[in-house]
């Protein structure tokens, strides 16, 4: 055990190379101490974004998506709030009017981007393995193969995750939060981080409303609660409920 | 779990100052995390030692300064803390605010070693 800080035991639990694991703890690497009495030491002052790398890949996004005239939403909500379903449809309801192209993460698998294909959009798939929500830089990437050829809407279906995806900038042109009825009504103001940032908001499974104890004016209540202003559309992908108001709004977006 | 990234971008910048101050190593920083920032304080503090191990942040002390929310109103122009993220304005409660603080995940200063020999 190091004498100075007490550290150390027989098995050591860290990280590095991106990835966790244990080992015998030698201090064969460097090892933080307090500073000694005669060290020079000094203090920086900076007003520094921590994120900065993914806020510059961000604005690159912008500049690239405003350069090619493309609207980007990113669309963020909790797991199971139906955001494939819904794109699914929206795709379908704006073809042949709206060209589109999504971009679909997940932590595993390829199904989003195999529900989303052959209804006239270009899609890709991000698998972020343990990632909990999408970066900059993986959007990015994708962003000439997929939304360069006169693209004019590009959907980016974020991880489905109420929390870590509104921490990271994509470069889209705004946020869209999605929120079922099942979900409950107070959840805007349980996760104001992401209702707040988001302009619009889509309730979804609306059909399930007369089975439910849903409160749609608390909701609403909720939703204003954390941003006033907010645009709200509520509809059901599955019966088609209110979605003739979605599609027409995105194809005004995309003009 | 995004405090992991967090962290690691953490560390990245930590090195890039400490590279550019000619030091040997960070030992203490602060950092100013606003409370709509979507990062949790507890979580952040928890991993950064792991990040941070065999980096010249290594053994670094984590200060996280939190920072409420706060609105400024478009109408009268008053600035007041957005309790419990009502975004509305607290002396005229006009809800024509716009946010001027809680989004912060800034590094507000950095104390470097320079010379321990």
């Amino acid at each position: 055990m190091c004498k100075e800080c007490g550290c150390g035991g027989e098995e050591i639990v860290h990280y590095h190379d991106g990835h966790v694991h244990a080992h015998k703890h030698f201090h064969e690497h460097p090892h933080g101490h307090p500073v000694t009495a005669d060290a020079e030491v000094r203090t920086v002052a900076l007003q520094q974004k921590i994120l900065s790398r993914n806020d510059e890949q961000a604005e690159r996004n912008r500049e690239w998506l405003k350069e090619h005239g493309v609207v980007a939403v990113n669309l963020i909500s909790s797991p199971g709030t139906g955001k494939t379903l819904l794109l699914e449809r929206t795709l379908e309801g704006l073809r042949g009017k709206v060209p589109c192209a999504v971009i679909t993460g997940d932590q595993r698998t390829d199904n989003d981007a195999r529900r989303l294909q052959g209804k006239g959009a270009p899609v890709r798939q991000i698998e972020t393995i343990n990632g909990c929500h999408l970066d900059a830089e993986q959007v990015g990437g994708l962003l000439p193969e997929i939304a360069g050829n006169g693209v004019k809407l590009l959907f980016i279906e974020n991880v489905g995750n109420l929390v870590c995806p509104s921490a990271f900038d994509l470069g889209e042109s705004f946020k869209i939060a999605l929120l079922s009825t099942t979900e409950g009504e107070d959840k805007p103001v349980k996760y104001p981080t992401l209702f707040s940032a988001a302009p619009v908001v889509v309730l979804t499974k609306m059909d399930l409303v007369p089975y439910l104890d849903w409160d749609a004016a608390a909701c609403r209540s909720c939703l204003r609660h954390v941003r006033p202003g907010v645009y709200i559309f509520e509809l059901s992908a599955k019966t088609g409920l209110g979605m003739e108001a979605w599609l027409d709004y995105l194809v005004k977006l995309a003009e | 779990m995004h405090e992991l990234s967090i962290a690691v971008a953490l560390v990245g910048q930590i090195e890039t100052v400490v590279a550019n101050e000619r030091a040997a190593r960070a030992s203490k920083i602060t950092i100013a995390v606003g409370s709509l920032s979507g990062v949790e304080s507890e979580a952040l503090r928890s991993v950064f030692p792991l990040v941070a191990e065999g980096t010249v942040a290594d053994g670094a002390e984590l200060i996280i300064e939190e920072v409420a929310a706060r609105v400024r109103c478009r109408a009268c122009s008053h600035e007041s803390q957005a309790d419990n993220y009502f975004m509305g304005c607290a002396r005229c409660g006009s809800r024509d605010v716009e946010l001027s603080a809680g989004r912060e995940l800034n590094i507000t200063s950095v104390e470097v070693v320079v010379d321990e020999s």
